[in-house]
Protein backbone atom coordinates (compact mmCIF):
# COMPACT_ATOMS: atom_id res chain seq x y z
CA UNK A 1 0.00 0.00 0.00
CA UNK A 2 2.36 2.29 0.95
CA UNK A 3 4.74 2.02 -1.74
CA UNK A 4 2.23 2.35 -4.41
CA UNK A 5 2.70 4.59 -6.82
CA UNK A 6 -0.55 6.18 -7.28
CA UNK A 7 -0.42 6.31 -3.07
CA UNK A 8 2.47 8.49 -4.09
CA UNK A 9 1.44 11.02 -6.62
CA UNK A 10 -2.02 11.56 -5.01
CA UNK A 11 0.84 11.99 -1.81
CA UNK A 12 3.31 15.09 -3.74
CA UNK A 13 -0.01 16.46 -4.73
CA UNK A 14 -1.68 16.80 -1.76
CA UNK A 15 1.88 17.89 -0.39
CA UNK A 16 2.33 20.62 -3.17
CA UNK A 17 1.28 24.14 -2.28
CA UNK A 18 2.67 23.89 1.59
CA UNK A 19 5.64 22.53 0.05
CA UNK A 20 5.97 25.13 -2.75
CA UNK A 21 4.37 27.56 -0.59
CA UNK A 22 7.55 27.05 2.10
CA UNK A 23 10.23 27.29 -0.68
CA UNK A 24 9.07 30.30 -2.07
CA UNK A 25 9.54 31.94 1.07
CA UNK A 26 12.93 30.45 1.81
CA UNK A 27 13.89 31.54 -2.01
CA UNK A 28 11.50 34.47 -2.94
CA UNK A 29 11.59 33.29 -6.22
CA UNK A 30 9.18 31.36 -8.06
CA UNK A 31 10.98 29.48 -10.57
CA UNK A 32 13.41 28.23 -8.09
CA UNK A 33 10.71 27.29 -5.59
CA UNK A 34 8.77 25.00 -8.68
CA UNK A 35 12.28 24.07 -9.45
CA UNK A 36 13.27 22.91 -6.18
CA UNK A 37 9.88 21.11 -5.35
CA UNK A 38 10.07 19.39 -9.13
CA UNK A 39 14.21 18.02 -7.74
CA UNK A 40 12.31 17.10 -4.39
CA UNK A 41 9.53 14.77 -6.19
CA UNK A 42 12.21 13.05 -8.54
CA UNK A 43 14.29 12.08 -5.23
CA UNK A 44 10.57 10.83 -3.35
CA UNK A 45 9.83 8.90 -6.89
CA UNK A 46 13.59 7.10 -6.36
CA UNK A 47 13.60 6.59 -2.48
CA UNK A 48 9.71 6.57 -1.49
CA UNK A 49 9.11 2.97 -3.16
CA UNK A 50 11.86 1.71 -1.30
CA UNK A 51 12.00 3.17 2.09
CA UNK A 52 8.44 3.50 2.29
CA UNK A 53 6.93 7.06 2.44
CA UNK A 54 8.21 9.50 5.18
CA UNK A 55 5.90 10.59 8.30
CA UNK A 56 5.05 14.18 6.61
CA UNK A 57 5.46 14.04 3.49
CA UNK A 58 5.53 18.16 2.71
CA UNK A 59 8.22 18.71 5.38
CA UNK A 60 10.74 15.62 3.53
CA UNK A 61 9.78 17.43 0.24
CA UNK A 62 10.42 21.24 1.83
CA UNK A 63 13.86 20.00 3.61
CA UNK A 64 14.62 17.81 0.55
CA UNK A 65 13.82 20.99 -2.06
CA UNK A 66 15.75 23.15 -0.44
CA UNK A 67 18.67 21.69 -0.01
CA UNK A 68 19.15 20.53 -3.51
CA UNK A 69 18.32 24.24 -4.53
CA UNK A 70 20.88 25.39 -2.44
CA UNK A 71 23.30 23.34 -4.28
CA UNK A 72 22.25 24.73 -7.66
CA UNK A 73 22.85 28.10 -6.16
CA UNK A 74 26.16 27.67 -4.35
CA UNK A 75 27.41 26.02 -8.34
CA UNK A 76 26.59 28.61 -9.89
CA UNK A 77 27.89 30.90 -7.95
CA UNK A 78 31.16 29.71 -8.29
CA UNK A 79 30.92 31.57 -11.93
CA UNK A 80 28.75 34.25 -11.17
CA UNK A 81 28.40 36.43 -8.23
CA UNK A 82 27.50 35.28 -4.94
CA UNK A 83 24.06 34.98 -3.98
CA UNK A 84 22.35 37.80 -1.86
CA UNK A 85 22.48 36.22 1.75
CA UNK A 86 19.46 38.27 2.22
CA UNK A 87 17.15 37.14 -0.27
CA UNK A 88 17.70 33.24 0.88
CA UNK A 89 15.72 33.73 4.38
CA UNK A 90 15.87 31.27 7.37
CA UNK A 91 19.51 30.48 6.40
CA UNK A 92 20.14 30.88 10.31
CA UNK A 93 17.62 28.05 11.84
CA UNK A 94 19.07 25.44 9.95
CA UNK A 95 19.44 23.56 13.42
CA UNK A 96 15.96 24.18 14.55
CA UNK A 97 14.04 21.19 14.20
CA UNK A 98 12.09 20.75 10.85
CA UNK A 99 8.67 20.42 12.70
CA UNK A 100 9.03 23.66 14.83
CA UNK A 101 9.37 25.64 11.81
CA UNK A 102 6.33 24.01 10.05
CA UNK A 103 3.65 24.79 11.97
CA UNK A 104 0.40 25.38 10.76
CA UNK A 105 -0.17 29.31 11.37
CA UNK A 106 3.33 29.34 9.03
CA UNK A 107 1.67 27.27 6.33
CA UNK A 108 -0.88 29.11 6.32
CA UNK A 109 0.79 32.15 4.82
CA UNK A 110 3.04 30.28 3.15
CA UNK A 111 -0.11 28.70 1.19
CA UNK A 112 -2.05 32.17 1.00
CA UNK A 113 0.74 33.61 -0.39
CA UNK A 114 1.57 31.21 -2.97
CA UNK A 115 -2.55 30.98 -4.15
CA UNK A 116 -2.25 35.09 -3.97
CA UNK A 117 0.95 35.22 -5.89
CA UNK A 118 -1.43 33.58 -8.84
CA UNK A 119 -4.49 35.56 -8.54
CA UNK A 120 -3.26 38.84 -8.49
CA UNK A 121 -5.86 41.63 -9.61
CA UNK A 122 -3.68 42.87 -12.22
CA UNK A 123 -3.77 39.22 -14.00
CA UNK A 124 -6.62 38.69 -16.40
CA UNK A 125 -8.72 35.79 -14.91
CA UNK A 126 -7.77 33.43 -17.34
CA UNK A 127 -4.11 33.85 -16.27
CA UNK A 128 -5.14 33.58 -12.87
CA UNK A 129 -7.19 29.95 -13.29
CA UNK A 130 -4.08 28.58 -15.94
CA UNK A 131 -1.48 29.50 -13.28
CA UNK A 132 -3.01 28.40 -10.21
CA UNK A 133 -3.48 24.87 -11.72
CA UNK A 134 0.26 24.87 -12.87
CA UNK A 135 2.02 26.60 -9.83
CA UNK A 136 -0.69 25.37 -6.89
CA UNK A 137 -2.43 22.43 -8.05
CA UNK A 138 0.31 21.40 -10.11
CA UNK A 139 -0.89 20.39 -13.06
CA UNK A 140 1.60 19.81 -15.93
CA UNK A 141 1.24 21.79 -19.07
CA UNK A 142 0.35 19.36 -21.69
CA UNK A 143 -2.51 18.84 -18.83
CA UNK A 144 -3.55 22.87 -18.43
CA UNK A 145 -3.17 22.78 -22.70
CA UNK A 146 -5.50 19.91 -23.04
CA UNK A 147 -8.26 21.46 -20.43
CA UNK A 148 -8.04 24.62 -22.65
CA UNK A 149 -7.86 23.13 -26.08
CA UNK A 150 -4.47 25.14 -26.78
CA UNK A 151 -1.63 23.66 -27.86
CA UNK A 152 0.85 22.71 -25.43
CA UNK A 153 3.25 25.58 -27.08
CA UNK A 154 0.70 28.06 -26.77
CA UNK A 155 0.40 27.67 -23.01
CA UNK A 156 3.69 27.17 -22.03
CA UNK A 157 3.75 30.88 -23.39
CA UNK A 158 1.03 32.11 -21.67
CA UNK A 159 1.98 31.05 -18.37
CA UNK A 160 5.72 32.17 -18.93
CA UNK A 161 3.94 35.53 -19.66
CA UNK A 162 2.38 35.49 -16.59
CA UNK A 163 4.84 34.74 -14.66
CA UNK A 164 7.11 37.23 -15.89
CA UNK A 165 4.47 39.34 -15.52
CA UNK A 166 4.34 38.51 -11.31
CA UNK A 167 7.89 38.66 -11.46
CA UNK A 168 7.45 42.12 -12.47
CA UNK A 169 4.94 43.11 -9.82
CA UNK A 170 7.10 41.52 -7.02
CA UNK A 171 5.91 38.91 -4.33
CA UNK A 172 4.85 40.34 -0.85
CA UNK A 173 6.70 38.55 1.46
CA UNK A 174 5.27 40.52 4.53
CA UNK A 175 3.66 38.57 7.14
CA UNK A 176 0.01 40.61 6.16
CA UNK A 177 -1.98 42.11 8.35
CA UNK A 178 -5.39 40.79 9.64
CA UNK A 179 -7.10 42.92 6.77
CA UNK A 180 -4.47 42.13 4.21
CA UNK A 181 -5.64 38.79 5.02
CA UNK A 182 -8.98 38.94 4.58
CA UNK A 183 -8.34 40.47 1.31
CA UNK A 184 -5.91 37.87 0.16
CA UNK A 185 -7.95 35.44 1.54
CA UNK A 186 -11.39 36.46 -0.53
CA UNK A 187 -9.40 37.08 -3.76
CA UNK A 188 -7.76 33.38 -3.37
CA UNK A 189 -11.06 32.28 -3.00
CA UNK A 190 -12.75 34.01 -5.79
CA UNK A 191 -9.88 32.34 -7.99
CA UNK A 192 -10.66 28.89 -6.59
CA UNK A 193 -13.86 29.84 -7.56
CA UNK A 194 -13.20 30.64 -11.22
CA UNK A 195 -10.84 27.34 -11.49
CA UNK A 196 -14.13 25.56 -10.78
CA UNK A 197 -16.28 27.47 -12.98
CA UNK A 198 -13.62 26.77 -15.55
CA UNK A 199 -14.55 22.72 -15.02
CA UNK A 200 -18.09 23.28 -14.23
CA UNK A 201 -19.46 24.22 -18.24
CA UNK A 202 -17.37 21.26 -19.33
CA UNK A 203 -19.35 18.19 -20.05
CA UNK A 204 -18.96 15.11 -18.62
CA UNK A 205 -15.62 13.20 -19.37
CA UNK A 206 -14.14 15.84 -20.67
CA UNK A 207 -10.97 16.55 -19.71
CA UNK A 208 -11.65 20.51 -18.33
CA UNK A 209 -14.66 18.53 -15.79
CA UNK A 210 -11.29 17.52 -14.15
CA UNK A 211 -10.46 20.81 -12.59
CA UNK A 212 -13.59 20.94 -10.43
CA UNK A 213 -11.36 18.38 -8.44
CA UNK A 214 -8.74 20.41 -8.38
CA UNK A 215 -10.56 23.81 -7.38
CA UNK A 216 -12.50 21.28 -4.30
CA UNK A 217 -8.77 20.07 -3.22
CA UNK A 218 -7.50 23.76 -2.84
CA UNK A 219 -10.87 24.34 -1.41
CA UNK A 220 -10.37 21.86 1.13
CA UNK A 221 -6.96 22.80 1.63
CA UNK A 222 -7.58 26.61 2.34
CA UNK A 223 -10.53 25.57 5.00
CA UNK A 224 -7.99 23.18 6.82
CA UNK A 225 -5.67 25.93 6.86
CA UNK A 226 -8.73 28.77 7.58
CA UNK A 227 -11.12 26.68 10.06
CA UNK A 228 -13.03 29.54 11.49
CA UNK A 229 -13.67 31.57 7.83
CA UNK A 230 -17.42 30.54 6.93
CA UNK A 231 -16.98 32.27 3.43
CA UNK A 232 -13.63 29.30 3.02
CA UNK A 233 -16.53 26.73 4.26
CA UNK A 234 -19.38 28.62 1.90
CA UNK A 235 -16.86 28.32 -0.91
CA UNK A 236 -15.88 24.56 -0.72
CA UNK A 237 -19.74 23.97 0.22
CA UNK A 238 -21.01 25.67 -2.88
CA UNK A 239 -18.00 24.08 -5.08
CA UNK A 240 -18.92 20.37 -3.24
CA UNK A 241 -22.79 21.05 -3.57
CA UNK A 242 -22.62 22.09 -7.43
CA UNK A 243 -19.80 19.44 -8.39
CA UNK A 244 -22.39 16.51 -6.75
CA UNK A 245 -24.77 16.60 -9.57
CA UNK A 246 -22.27 16.74 -12.24
CA UNK A 247 -22.44 12.86 -13.72
CA UNK A 248 -26.53 13.94 -14.28
CA UNK A 249 -25.94 17.15 -16.20
CA UNK A 250 -24.97 15.59 -19.37
CA UNK A 251 -26.53 13.17 -21.15
CA UNK A 252 -24.50 10.80 -23.61
CA UNK A 253 -24.50 12.93 -26.06
CA UNK A 254 -22.93 16.05 -24.12
CA UNK A 255 -25.84 18.18 -24.14
CA UNK A 256 -26.99 19.82 -21.29
CA UNK A 257 -29.79 18.28 -19.02
CA UNK A 258 -31.60 21.01 -16.52
CA UNK A 259 -32.16 20.63 -12.95
CA UNK A 260 -35.53 19.74 -12.95
CA UNK A 261 -34.89 16.86 -15.96
CA UNK A 262 -31.93 15.49 -13.98
CA UNK A 263 -31.60 11.62 -12.71
CA UNK A 264 -31.02 12.35 -9.16
CA UNK A 265 -29.76 9.17 -8.63
CA UNK A 266 -27.04 9.96 -10.23
CA UNK A 267 -26.39 12.29 -7.77
CA UNK A 268 -23.05 11.99 -5.80
CA UNK A 269 -24.68 11.36 -2.02
CA UNK A 270 -21.29 11.84 -0.42
CA UNK A 271 -20.35 15.15 -1.80
CA UNK A 272 -23.58 15.99 -0.93
CA UNK A 273 -23.35 15.39 2.47
CA UNK A 274 -20.45 16.91 2.96
CA UNK A 275 -21.69 20.22 1.11
CA UNK A 276 -24.56 20.19 3.58
CA UNK A 277 -22.19 19.31 6.94
CA UNK A 278 -20.07 22.83 5.73
CA UNK A 279 -23.06 24.70 4.90
CA UNK A 280 -24.81 23.97 8.66
CA UNK A 281 -21.33 24.84 9.99
CA UNK A 282 -20.69 27.86 8.10
CA UNK A 283 -24.60 29.42 8.68
CA UNK A 284 -24.17 28.77 12.63
CA UNK A 285 -21.31 32.22 12.79
CA UNK A 286 -24.33 34.49 11.40
CA UNK A 287 -21.96 36.30 9.43
CA UNK A 288 -23.51 35.41 5.81
CA UNK A 289 -21.45 36.44 3.22
CA UNK A 290 -22.39 35.29 -1.13
CA UNK A 291 -20.85 32.22 -0.91
CA UNK A 292 -22.36 30.75 1.61
CA UNK A 293 -26.07 31.68 0.32
CA UNK A 294 -25.16 30.21 -3.07
CA UNK A 295 -24.27 27.47 -1.05
CA UNK A 296 -27.75 27.66 0.66
CA UNK A 297 -29.19 27.62 -2.51
CA UNK A 298 -27.44 24.50 -3.51
CA UNK A 299 -28.44 23.01 -0.35
CA UNK A 300 -31.97 23.03 -0.78
CA UNK A 301 -32.15 21.76 -4.71
CA UNK A 302 -29.51 18.82 -3.61
CA UNK A 303 -32.05 18.13 -0.74
CA UNK A 304 -35.16 18.02 -2.64
CA UNK A 305 -36.00 14.40 -3.61
CA UNK A 306 -37.73 15.46 -7.07
CA UNK A 307 -37.79 18.74 -8.79
CA UNK A 308 -41.74 19.40 -6.73
CA UNK A 309 -40.03 18.89 -3.74
CA UNK A 310 -38.16 21.89 -4.35
CA UNK A 311 -38.65 24.60 -1.89
CA UNK A 312 -38.59 27.65 -4.44
CA UNK A 313 -40.03 30.06 -1.79
CA UNK A 314 -37.01 29.78 0.37
CA UNK A 315 -34.73 29.98 -2.89
CA UNK A 316 -36.23 33.38 -3.81
CA UNK A 317 -35.61 34.78 -0.21
CA UNK A 318 -32.09 33.75 -0.52
CA UNK A 319 -31.54 35.24 -3.77
CA UNK A 320 -33.20 38.55 -1.63
CA UNK A 321 -30.44 37.99 0.43
CA UNK A 322 -27.74 37.50 -2.26
CA UNK A 323 -28.87 40.59 -4.07
CA UNK A 324 -28.64 42.43 -1.00
CA UNK A 325 -25.00 41.18 -0.18
CA UNK A 326 -23.50 41.29 -3.95
CA UNK A 327 -25.99 43.19 -6.12
CA UNK A 328 -25.82 41.69 -9.66
CA UNK A 329 -28.19 41.74 -12.54
CA UNK A 330 -26.83 38.20 -12.96
CA UNK A 331 -28.36 36.94 -9.20
CA UNK A 332 -31.69 38.74 -10.03
CA UNK A 333 -31.88 36.97 -13.22
CA UNK A 334 -31.52 33.76 -11.05
CA UNK A 335 -34.05 35.20 -8.45
CA UNK A 336 -36.20 35.62 -11.07
CA UNK A 337 -35.81 31.45 -11.92
CA UNK A 338 -36.86 30.90 -8.56
CA UNK A 339 -40.03 33.44 -8.57
CA UNK A 340 -41.01 32.24 -11.81
CA UNK A 341 -42.12 28.78 -10.11
CA UNK A 342 -42.90 30.17 -6.61
CA UNK A 343 -44.65 32.98 -8.31
CA UNK A 344 -45.29 32.26 -11.59
CA UNK A 345 -43.54 33.19 -15.01
CA UNK A 346 -45.56 36.53 -15.23
CA UNK A 347 -43.96 38.12 -12.06
CA UNK A 348 -40.80 36.49 -13.58
CA UNK A 349 -40.89 38.37 -16.61
CA UNK A 350 -41.15 41.27 -14.75
CA UNK A 351 -38.27 40.53 -13.03
CA UNK A 352 -36.20 39.91 -16.12
CA UNK A 353 -37.61 42.65 -18.24
CA UNK A 354 -35.44 45.19 -16.16
CA UNK A 355 -32.23 43.53 -17.23
CA UNK A 356 -32.42 44.18 -20.68
CA UNK A 357 -29.45 46.91 -20.54
CA UNK A 358 -27.36 45.03 -18.81
CA UNK A 359 -27.75 41.44 -19.81
CA UNK A 360 -27.96 41.79 -23.63
CA UNK A 361 -24.80 39.98 -24.07
CA UNK A 362 -25.64 37.11 -21.72
CA UNK A 363 -26.90 34.21 -22.99
CA UNK A 364 -28.59 32.74 -20.13
CA UNK A 365 -30.88 36.07 -19.83
CA UNK A 366 -31.72 35.56 -23.53
CA UNK A 367 -32.59 31.71 -22.88
CA UNK A 368 -34.43 32.53 -19.42
CA UNK A 369 -36.58 35.08 -21.08
CA UNK A 370 -37.27 33.11 -23.87
CA UNK A 371 -38.39 30.14 -21.26
CA UNK A 372 -40.58 32.45 -19.59
CA UNK A 373 -42.08 34.03 -22.96
CA UNK A 374 -43.39 30.61 -24.01
CA UNK A 375 -44.63 29.72 -20.43
CA UNK A 376 -47.01 32.88 -21.06
CA UNK A 377 -47.98 31.59 -24.69
CA UNK A 378 -45.93 34.43 -26.34
CA UNK A 379 -43.95 32.18 -28.89
CA UNK A 380 -43.25 34.54 -31.52
CA UNK A 381 -41.08 36.67 -28.59
CA UNK A 382 -39.82 33.68 -27.13
CA UNK A 383 -38.66 32.22 -30.67
CA UNK A 384 -36.90 35.77 -30.99
CA UNK A 385 -35.48 35.58 -27.48
CA UNK A 386 -34.21 31.92 -28.23
CA UNK A 387 -32.75 32.88 -31.40
CA UNK A 388 -30.45 35.71 -30.03
CA UNK A 389 -29.58 32.74 -26.69
CA UNK A 390 -28.29 30.81 -29.66
CA UNK A 391 -26.21 33.43 -30.89
CA UNK A 392 -24.12 33.99 -27.68
CA UNK A 393 -24.23 30.26 -26.47
CA UNK A 394 -20.47 29.46 -25.27
CA UNK A 395 -20.46 26.25 -25.64
CA UNK A 396 -21.61 23.19 -28.06
CA UNK A 397 -23.95 22.14 -25.49
CA UNK A 398 -25.21 25.32 -25.23
CA UNK A 399 -25.94 25.91 -28.39
CA UNK A 400 -27.46 22.52 -29.13
CA UNK A 401 -29.83 23.39 -25.84
CA UNK A 402 -31.64 25.98 -27.28
CA UNK A 403 -31.76 24.65 -31.01
CA UNK A 404 -33.43 22.00 -29.36
CA UNK A 405 -36.15 24.53 -27.65
CA UNK A 406 -36.47 26.34 -31.10
CA UNK A 407 -37.62 23.03 -32.68
CA UNK A 408 -39.86 22.31 -30.04
CA UNK A 409 -41.73 26.22 -30.50
CA UNK A 410 -41.68 25.45 -33.96
CA UNK A 411 -43.46 22.06 -33.85
CA UNK A 412 -45.74 23.73 -31.52
CA UNK A 413 -46.30 26.61 -33.28
CA UNK A 414 -47.04 24.58 -36.77
CA UNK A 415 -49.80 22.48 -34.68
CA UNK A 416 -51.35 25.88 -33.47
CA UNK A 417 -51.58 26.71 -36.98
CA UNK A 418 -49.25 29.95 -36.61
CA UNK A 419 -46.75 30.89 -39.48
CA UNK A 420 -43.32 32.70 -39.17
CA UNK B 1 -14.60 -9.38 23.77
CA UNK B 2 -15.31 -6.31 21.50
CA UNK B 3 -12.55 -4.45 19.77
CA UNK B 4 -12.87 -0.97 17.51
CA UNK B 5 -10.34 -1.19 15.26
CA UNK B 6 -9.76 2.75 14.77
CA UNK B 7 -8.70 3.81 10.72
CA UNK B 8 -5.91 6.19 10.47
CA UNK B 9 -4.82 7.67 7.59
CA UNK B 10 -3.61 10.97 5.70
CA UNK B 11 -7.13 12.78 4.45
CA UNK B 12 -5.43 14.47 1.38
CA UNK B 13 -4.75 11.42 -0.13
CA UNK B 14 -7.50 9.56 0.92
CA UNK B 15 -10.25 12.07 0.00
CA UNK B 16 -7.97 12.88 -3.77
CA UNK B 17 -8.46 9.46 -4.65
CA UNK B 18 -10.09 8.98 -8.35
CA UNK B 19 -13.92 6.78 -8.31
CA UNK B 20 -11.67 4.13 -9.63
CA UNK B 21 -9.14 4.08 -7.10
CA UNK B 22 -11.50 4.33 -3.99
CA UNK B 23 -13.56 1.69 -6.01
CA UNK B 24 -11.14 -0.59 -5.87
CA UNK B 25 -10.17 0.04 -2.47
CA UNK B 26 -13.99 -0.27 -1.61
CA UNK B 27 -13.96 -3.81 -3.29
CA UNK B 28 -10.96 -5.03 -1.58
CA UNK B 29 -12.44 -4.45 1.56
CA UNK B 30 -15.61 -5.81 0.75
CA UNK B 31 -13.69 -8.93 -0.28
CA UNK B 32 -12.22 -8.84 3.72
CA UNK B 33 -15.63 -8.17 4.82
CA UNK B 34 -18.04 -10.95 3.40
CA UNK B 35 -16.62 -13.50 5.57
CA UNK B 36 -16.42 -11.85 9.02
CA UNK B 37 -19.49 -10.50 8.42
CA UNK B 38 -21.23 -14.05 7.77
CA UNK B 39 -19.46 -15.43 10.95
CA UNK B 40 -20.71 -12.56 12.82
CA UNK B 41 -17.73 -11.26 13.50
CA UNK B 42 -18.64 -8.09 11.73
CA UNK B 43 -20.42 -5.23 14.12
CA UNK B 44 -21.41 -1.54 12.55
CA UNK B 45 -18.67 0.07 10.78
CA UNK B 46 -18.90 3.92 9.62
CA UNK B 47 -16.53 6.14 7.42
CA UNK B 48 -16.25 10.13 8.33
CA UNK B 49 -16.47 12.98 6.54
CA UNK B 50 -13.07 14.85 6.19
CA UNK B 51 -11.80 16.70 8.82
CA UNK B 52 -13.06 19.92 7.38
CA UNK B 53 -16.54 19.05 8.56
CA UNK B 54 -15.84 19.00 12.09
CA UNK B 55 -16.87 21.01 14.99
CA UNK B 56 -15.32 20.55 18.18
CA UNK B 57 -16.83 21.22 21.26
CA UNK B 58 -14.53 22.02 24.43
CA UNK B 59 -15.86 20.93 27.88
CA UNK B 60 -15.27 23.72 29.41
CA UNK B 61 -16.30 24.77 33.15
CA UNK B 62 -19.04 27.22 32.06
CA UNK B 63 -20.73 27.13 28.69
CA UNK B 64 -18.50 24.55 26.31
CA UNK B 65 -16.72 26.48 23.68
CA UNK B 66 -17.66 25.12 20.33
CA UNK B 67 -15.18 25.18 18.00
CA UNK B 68 -14.46 24.66 14.41
CA UNK B 69 -12.68 22.16 12.75
CA UNK B 70 -10.93 18.55 14.34
CA UNK B 71 -10.20 17.76 17.99
CA UNK B 72 -6.34 18.66 17.49
CA UNK B 73 -4.99 18.57 20.83
CA UNK B 74 -2.60 15.30 21.59
CA UNK B 75 -2.61 15.35 25.50
CA UNK B 76 -5.94 13.86 25.92
CA UNK B 77 -6.47 10.44 24.51
CA UNK B 78 -9.69 9.05 22.12
CA UNK B 79 -12.05 7.20 24.87
CA UNK B 80 -15.08 6.39 23.13
CA UNK B 81 -17.89 7.30 20.57
CA UNK B 82 -21.18 7.95 20.14
CA UNK B 83 -23.41 7.73 16.88
CA UNK B 84 -26.31 9.82 17.24
CA UNK B 85 -29.09 10.11 14.65
CA UNK B 86 -30.31 13.93 14.56
CA UNK B 87 -31.98 16.65 12.38
CA UNK B 88 -28.79 18.93 12.03
CA UNK B 89 -25.40 20.15 13.38
CA UNK B 90 -27.10 22.15 16.07
CA UNK B 91 -28.71 19.30 17.24
CA UNK B 92 -25.96 17.33 17.79
CA UNK B 93 -24.85 20.15 19.74
CA UNK B 94 -27.05 19.42 21.94
CA UNK B 95 -26.83 16.42 22.47
CA UNK B 96 -23.50 17.12 23.02
CA UNK B 97 -23.95 19.99 25.29
CA UNK B 98 -26.20 17.57 27.80
CA UNK B 99 -23.71 14.54 27.73
CA UNK B 100 -20.70 17.28 28.31
CA UNK B 101 -22.80 18.68 31.39
CA UNK B 102 -22.77 14.81 32.86
CA UNK B 103 -19.15 14.62 32.06
CA UNK B 104 -16.67 17.81 32.24
CA UNK B 105 -13.70 18.10 31.23
CA UNK B 106 -11.98 17.17 27.72
CA UNK B 107 -13.92 17.87 23.99
CA UNK B 108 -15.83 15.97 21.99
CA UNK B 109 -15.68 16.41 17.98
CA UNK B 110 -18.77 16.30 16.08
CA UNK B 111 -18.36 14.39 12.51
CA UNK B 112 -21.28 13.87 9.64
CA UNK B 113 -21.06 10.53 8.67
CA UNK B 114 -20.22 9.80 5.06
CA UNK B 115 -21.33 5.86 5.09
CA UNK B 116 -22.93 3.82 7.61
CA UNK B 117 -23.06 -0.02 8.05
CA UNK B 118 -25.37 -0.87 10.68
CA UNK B 119 -24.83 -4.10 12.62
CA UNK B 120 -24.65 -7.25 10.60
CA UNK B 121 -24.70 -9.98 13.52
CA UNK B 122 -27.82 -11.75 14.59
CA UNK B 123 -27.36 -11.09 18.48
CA UNK B 124 -25.06 -8.24 18.62
CA UNK B 125 -23.75 -8.48 22.23
CA UNK B 126 -22.98 -5.52 24.10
Amino acid sequence: MTTDPAWIENAIVGARPRAVGALLRYFRDLDLAEEAFQEACLRALRLWPEKGPPRDPAAWLIMVGRNAALDVLRRKSRDVALPDEAAISDLDDVETPLAERLDESRFQDDVLRLMFTCCRPELMAVQQVVLALRVVAGLTVAQIARAFLVSETAMEQRITRAKRQIAVMGIPFETPDDTARAERLAAVAAMIYLVFNEGYSAADGAYRARLCDDAIRLGRLLQRLFPAEPEVMGLTALMLLQHARHAARFDDAGEIILLEDQDRGRWNRKLIAEGLALTEKALRHRAPGPYQIQAAIAALHDKAATPADTDWGQIDLLYGVLERLQPSPVVTLNRAVAVSKSRGPEAALAMVEGLGDSLAGYFHFHGVRGGLLWQLGRRLQARAAFGKAMALANTAAEASHIRAHLDRLKAEAEAAGETG
Amino acid sequence: MLYTILCYHEEDVVWSWSEEQEAAVMARLAEVQAPLIASGKMGPSLRLLPTTTATTLRKTKDAPLVIDGPFAETKEQLLGFYVVDVADLEEALAIARQLAGANPGGAYELRPVALYNADARADPAP
